[in-house]
């Protein structure tokens, strides 16, 4: 794979939010507004680049039983730099995000790419599959953003939207409406891919939090039954 | 105790961790296929999310506070709540072998459940004491089962439906998870 197919693939074909869903929870929770989307899609993609070079440098130190845990600890390591330069320079923006900014350390797409891809790759690629995939979180949050904000609230960034800012859905900006709109969203991916993005199952199990439990069968049941109606 | 109580069932209807704060969403949608394992799952969840409220209100008020560490919580919390979860197992394993044979394939991963963190977080930032602090884990945690419970029913008839090709799956589920969502708005305003 090339250095730039490294850096692009994270943006569409393996969307970590729209195609592979992982991160759900920011993904629900920050896409009230356009300006807590794109500081929760920065503050992650920063973790996701710093931890991807510094595990992908280590990866040859760390024993390979103990991995998870020394992931998790540089990863919160960078979680708390990075909340404590937010503190210090965007104020407004700490308490807009709140405690999803610790949360970061538990997203799963920042461990996911640790354990998939730091820690099988050298350091400039896994800095480019960080970029990328941060990236395309980022893009995901302010495209669904972008719908919840003007449909729930009437504005797009400082934007008023005519009409709209009279008379907002507030079902949008509440956690249901994120619901629709993320469901709606992924089937519109699918829609378009028509399948051709990347299947769950080839991403690998290894980055799903769930593998130990579905015993790598559950994805595979799904994508079956949809390829048997195709 | 009045109290106490309000702030348990206000964590757990009104500001329901899965439908209304948003956390919790991966095994909300991953671990709800059959009512059985949604029940293990939040049994586990209550549990380790009592545990670790019991171990870091502490830590936060008598160490981190006193010795103005306050920034290390996110590194102290994460690596409390992954030693207690491993701890939690490897006892189980050995003194309660039936409770670990129904609950221990859930415990790992509740280390990276973000519910777990989020309450244990939010605690310490509403400034809530001990007894209250316990009251609100318990109250997410039960919270976190009804969430569970009832969209594993709701999911049950999905499985049966039969919507546009492009929305079988994980889009369908969602907009389920959504009418599941919309019905906790009932309880808005309830004990505030």
């Amino acid at each position: 794979m090339t250095k730039l197919q490294n850096l692009l693939k994270g943006i569409i074909k393996e969307n970590p939010v729209l195609v592979l869903v992982l991160g759900t929870c920011p993904t629900l929770a920050m896409t009230k507004s356009m300006s807590s989307a794109l500081g929760m899609g920065l503050a992650a993609m920063a973790v996701l680049i710093c931890s991807n070079a510094a595990i992908s440098a280590l990866r040859k130190v760390i024993p390979d039983k103990v991995r998870i845990p020394c992931f998790i600890v540089l990863i919160a390591g960078f979680v708390t730099i990075v909340q404590l330069l937010i503190q210090a320079f965007l104020p407004d923006l700490y308490v807009s995000l709140g405690t999803f900014l610790a949360l970061i350390v538990v997203n799963c797409i920042i461990l996911g790419r640790a354990e998939m891809f730091a820690s099988k790759n050298g350091v400039v690629d896994s800095i480019l599959d960080g970029a990328g995939m941060g990236l395309g979180f980022t893009l995901a949050l302010l495209a669904m953003a972008t719908i919840r904000g003007i449909l729930g609230n009437g504005t797009w960034f400082d934007i008023k939207i005519p009409f709209l800012c009279d008379n907002p859905i507030g079902f949008f900006s509440q956690t249901a409406g994120g619901f629709v709109v993320f469901g709606t969203m992924i089937a519109l991916v699918n829609y378009f891919t028509n399948g051709k993005a990347i299947k769950k199952t080839e991403f690998g199990c290894n980055g799903c939090p769930h593998a130990s439990l579905c015993n790598k069968t559950e994805c595979a049941g799904v994508e079956k039954k949809e390829g048997e109606n195709a | 105790m009045l109290k106490l109580i309000t702030v348990m069932m206000a964590a757990a209807v009104v500001n329901n961790c899965v439908l209304s704060q948003t956390y919790g969403i991966c095994p909300f949608l991953g671990v709800s296929k059959k009512s059985d394992q949604a029940l293990g799952m939040s049994v586990a969840v209550i549990f380790v999310m009592l545990m670790s409220t019991a171990v870091t209100w502490p830590i936060q008020t008598y160490v981190l506070d006193a010795l103005n560490l306050g920034y290390m919580q996110t590194i102290v919390f994460i690596l409390v709540i992954a030693a207690l979860v491993q701890l939690v197992e490897i006892v189980l394993k050995k003194y309660i072998p039936a409770l670990h044979a129904s609950l221990g394939v859930y415990l790992p991963l509740i280390t990276t459940n973000c519910a777990v963190l989020g309450v244990t977080v939010d605690n310490i930032k509403n400034g809530l004491g001990f007894g209250e602090a316990m009251f609100n884990a318990l109250g997410c945690g039960l919270g976190f089962m009804l969430a569970m419970l009832m969209f594993a029913g709701v999911r049950s008839r999905i499985e049966d439906a039969d919507p546009p090709k492009c929305f079988r799956g994980l889009p369908i589920t969602l907009i389920a998870a959504s009418i599941v969502a919309l019905s906790f708005l009932g309880f808005a305003g309830l004990f505030s």
